[in-house]
């Protein structure tokens, strides 16, 4: 009875150790926080020259609407947004448009992306048009989203979704999660941006409340991240204090520490018990999940106008000179943040943008940080390039016991490599969000997630297949119907002469006149019967994909 | 293999998240289940002295020498697959499950048919279908059903002197220890004894006062499964393997024997001496919990664990065999595919709009 009560005590003292709102999975994991996070953020100098690709966001990329020549100022849009879920892209410091072209972009391969080059003048000037609001909250919702929109912000956490597009839900919003959970490890910007520059997370998360109207707002913070969770806590009782209705709304949650509880799915199981449905968006529960260094970003945006050009940045790694957090400019460099963080440009640096469980290893160095770029971690070749020798899987269930998802990743591992693509879907392969954790955690080393990346692209590859194949068996059909008609028609053309005829000249027949006819119709014939045959085996492909599929 | 070459070249190239590295390894879980039988092995050894060293000395060096055969006869990197140790755990616990003094021809074919044929012409580690161990133990049982039998009576050793070369001169030359017949030393074990005392009429309260049964179960293998269970229960503190399946073999063979002991007292043994007898703790711990043969997912454990304990209880009720441990998990890892299809665990956020989301 005592204990009853005493568990009972401690689980309503402890929300999050309530069952239903726990995590399944995940895994605790070395944060190597403090190589980081105990300097304030430093201003990186501006670079000779700034590469602003045209796609930073996901969605279309943006248009570019200045010419190589251009005199540009900080802040001014050099290209503008295409489509709806798109972003503009702004001039990161003053200077001129050296080139228009394609140039690497951060990713795992080689690969070019069309950027603006500006040669700086090294003087950071704002545009003019970069003028302060003194009071955004009075101006309507829809106003403060355009706004918004115009400064180009995109989620900060790395996935970079463009903020306004996920401000505009289709329901009812009740809960607003602002997200400082930052549980990859190394990485520490949205803990020193929390440090340092509570307030404008607390108010711009006001500014987001105005728009989407929620019941109330939870700044997730993770329980290794004291002094952060103290300051945000401090910043909400300064609002209380100055006595604005909308502090009451807002609150502050310590939330375990463990991975990943920071991806958006599992903060809102850990916080709320609800689970998005796997497929959807978490609007549909009545929840958006912003980023902190997102709102920081909106703040900067609507109270002060300037749109986002720079942003706090992770530069850390074992064995720098300087590791840190850095306020850089997008579009600078890499190699220029290195050589001022005090990484000497090595041959064999290794740098991983994003943290070391989901970050992508750049494969040039002369590529640009861009509105996703949360931290670059440095690791030298031999720690990354070097892929342990793994052994074959025993099926120890490792994996499945830290899968977030709750997946079966031996399984999917086992259809991966055994090519079996058509039996993944039945085991869930599109929720893998390739956290890592089965990958960490498996005794026989295996390359996990880059089976399942692997086998995901397959599918898609395939998918896209069918719907081309689709499309090429409703042409080849009407092509078919065409034929066809045109054939009856034909026919119908012929018996008519030939009854005109009949009736001109004499009832007999000519045989002359009908060879070619027949010759003609073979003819016809003989280009329809291949494509019919190569629609019926696409078609009998088509019925395996969707039986296996439903399956 | 075209994906095993694409991702070897693309790890040259391109490497992916994450980039940190598992701090766990085969052979690391391989030792660790080596470290806690070791309790079981003192224990043993207290019981039954050198007969039991000479059966896990044997047994191993046996299972190294067929598993490095069978390796360089498969073309595969022989010292790299040695050192994961796996043919080591199938060895002890082979040894572990034969009478012990076992004649070294007995023992050498028994992890011939575990390690050659059970594992290696399956496939090697990670794809055999049949537990190893069980299945050497298995065909040893057909084809050897009086060596065996043979088991050593328990703590008899000590008191006929036998040291470990009397005890290696019998396992090579079969010559019997100096003016010890061996008839003397071996004795039905309890589960047998059990099986042809009950079948002759006899109650189980009478056959708990034989000298063959201890204070719980029978005299000496008492004390070796609950060595057994302590290291299991390292094992499942360490996380080196889950509850599901120990704990629903024991409840599955418990909630049986314990029915049929409330029906019929005098006629069935109670719950307690089966688990104590035999090989079960072995079983629930070490043998079914072999994750190559056993099931991955939580609810496919315990349907497994569940059926393996009523079948121990079954066939040793029943069945042909006084001990029924290798059986039951034989004929069980054969549903553990099907277990694994029929029981995936609900995924994050599924059963809500999932139909309509995928289908739609």
């Amino acid at each position: 009875m005592m204990i009853k009560r005493i568990l009972k005590k401690t689980l309503l003292q402890k929300p999050f150790l309530k069952k239903e709102c726990k995590l399944h999975g995940g895994i605790k994991l070395q944060g190597f926080k403090s190589l980081s996070n105990a300097t304030a953020v430093q201003i990186l100098s501006v670079p000779p020259q700034l590469i602003i690709p045209l796609k930073q966001h996901i969605g279309e990329a943006a248009k570019p609407i200045v010419n190589v020549g251009d005199l540009v100022y900080k802040g001014q849009i050099i290209a503008e947004p295409n489509g709806y879920i798109s972003s503009p892209v702004h001039a990161s410091s003053s200077g001129v448009v050296a080139a228009i072209e394609a140039r690497p972009i951060p990713h795992a391969s080689p690969i070019k992306e069309t950027c603006i080059v500006i040669h700086t003048d090294r003087k950071d000037q704002w545009h003019p048009f970069v003028q302060s609001t003194p009071e955004p909250l009075a101006l309507p919702p829809e106003d403060l989203r355009q706004r918004i929109r115009d400064a180009g912000i995109a989620g900060l956490g790395g996935a970079v979704f463009p903020s306004a597009v996920k401000l505009k839900p289709t329901s009812d919003i009740t809960t607003l999660i602002i997200n400082g959970v930052e549980c990859e490890p190394y990485i520490t910007c949205d803990d020193v941006l929390m440090r340092h520059h509570a307030d404008a997370i607390i108010q711009g998360a006001l500014l987001l409340a105005r728009i989407v109207r929620p019941q109330k707002i939870i700044v997730a913070i993770e329980d290794n991240k004291p002094q952060a969770f103290q300051s945000v806590t401090n910043a909400i009782n300064r609002l209380k204090a100055a006595g604005a209705a909308a502090a009451n709304t807002i609150h502050a949650a310590q939330v375990p520490e463990i991975f990943p509880a920071g991806g958006e799915k599992q903060l809102i199981k850990v916080l709320t018990g609800k689970e998005v449905p796997s497929g959807s968006l978490p609007y549909e529960l009545g929840i958006i999940c912003i980023n902190v260094g997102t709102t920081a970003a909106i703040y900067d945006a609507l109270y002060k106008g300037q749109p986002l050009v720079s942003r706090i940045m992770t530069v850390t790694g074992e064995g720098l000179d300087a590791p840190g957090n850095y306020r850089v400019l997008l579009g600078t460099p890499i190699h220029y943040v290195l050589a001022n963080a005090g990484v000497a440009r090595q041959h064999n640096a290794e740098v991983i943008m994003g943290g070391p469980m989901m970050g992508v290893a750049i494969a040039d160095h002369a590529a640009p940080v861009v509105k996703a770029t949360n931290c670059l971690l440095i690791k030298n070749t031999r720690q990354i390039r070097q892929p342990p020798a793994s052994m074959p899987c025993i099926r120890c269930g490792r994996c499945a016991t830290v899968c977030p998802i709750t997946l079966l990743p031996q399984q999917l591992y086992w259809h991966a490599r055994s090519k079996e693509f058509d039996k993944l879907p039945a085991y869930h392969i599109d929720d893998c969000i390739e956290c890592g954790c089965c990958q960490v955690v498996c005794p026989a080393k295996l390359p996990l997630v880059h089976y399942f990346r692997f086998a995901k692209s397959e599918l898609k590859a395939r998918e896209r297949e069918r719907k081309k194949a689709d499309v090429s068996r409703l042409r080849n059909e009407a092509r078919q119907v065409r034929s066809e008609k045109a054939r009856i028609e034909q026919e119908e053309r012929k018996a008519r002469r030939k009854a005109a005829r009949k009736q001109v000249i004499t009832p007999e027949t000519n045989p002359d006149q009908s060879t070619p006819d027949s010759l003609n119709a073979s003819s016809l014939q003989g280009v329809a019967p291949e494509p019919q045959t190569h629609e019926n085996t696409s078609m009998v492909k088509h019925e395996d994909q969707t039986k296996t599929m439903a399956r | 293999m075209p994906l095993q070459q694409s991702t070897n070249r693309q790890s040259g190239n391109i490497v992916s998240a994450p980039f940190i590295e598992s701090g766990q390894s085969i052979s690391g879980v391989m030792r660790q289940v080596i470290y806690a039988l070791l309790p079981a092995l003192v224990v043993a050894f207290y019981c039954f002295g050198w007969g039991i060293i000479t059966n896990l000395v044997i047994a191993c060096a046996g299972a190294l020498a067929w598993e490095s055969l069978m390796l360089y006869l498969r073309n595969r990197p022989v010292t790299s697959y040695i050192m994961d140790t796996s043919a080591l755990v199938t060895a002890i616990l082979l040894g572990m499950a034969l009478p012990p003094m076992a004649p070294w021809w007995l023992l050498l074919t028994g992890t011939f048919f575990a390690i050659a044929v059970a594992k290696q012409l399956y496939g090697g580690l990670g794809y055999n279908a049949l537990n190893p161990a069980m299945a050497g133990y298995a065909v040893l049982l057909i084809s050897f059903p009086r060596e065996m039998s043979a088991w050593l009576t328990p703590l008899a050793l000590p008191v006929a002197e036998l040291g470990f070369f009397e005890t290696m001169a019998w396992v090579f030359f079969e010559e019997p220890p100096n003016d010890v017949a061996l008839d003397t030393l071996t004795s039905a074990t309890p589960l047998d004894y059990l099986r042809t005392e009950i079948s002759r009429g006899v109650s189980f309260s009478e056959v708990r006062l034989s000298p063959v049964v201890g204070v719980i179960a029978g005299k000496g293998v008492e004390w070796i499964n609950l060595a057994v269970l302590l290291g299991g229960l390292w094992l499942c503190y360490k996380r080196l393997i889950t509850w599901h399946i120990p704990v629903s073999v024991l409840v599955g063979l418990g909630v049986l024997s314990g029915a049929f002991h409330l029906y019929a007292s005098e006629r069935f043994a109670d719950p307690v001496f089966h688990m104590f007898s035999g090989a079960t703790m072995l079983c629930a711990f070490f043998i079914a919990t072999d994750p190559v043969t056993a099931p991955a997912t939580p609810l496919g454990k315990l349907i497994y664990g569940l059926l393996i304990g009523l079948l121990i209880y079954i066939i040793r009720t029943w069945g042909g065999y006084p001990d029924a441990v290798a059986f039951a998990v034989l004929l069980m890892n054969f549903t553990a595919p099907l277990l694994d299809q029929y029981t995936q665990p609900r995924i994050y956020g599924a059963g809500k709009r999932n139909g309509r989301a995928r289908n739609g």
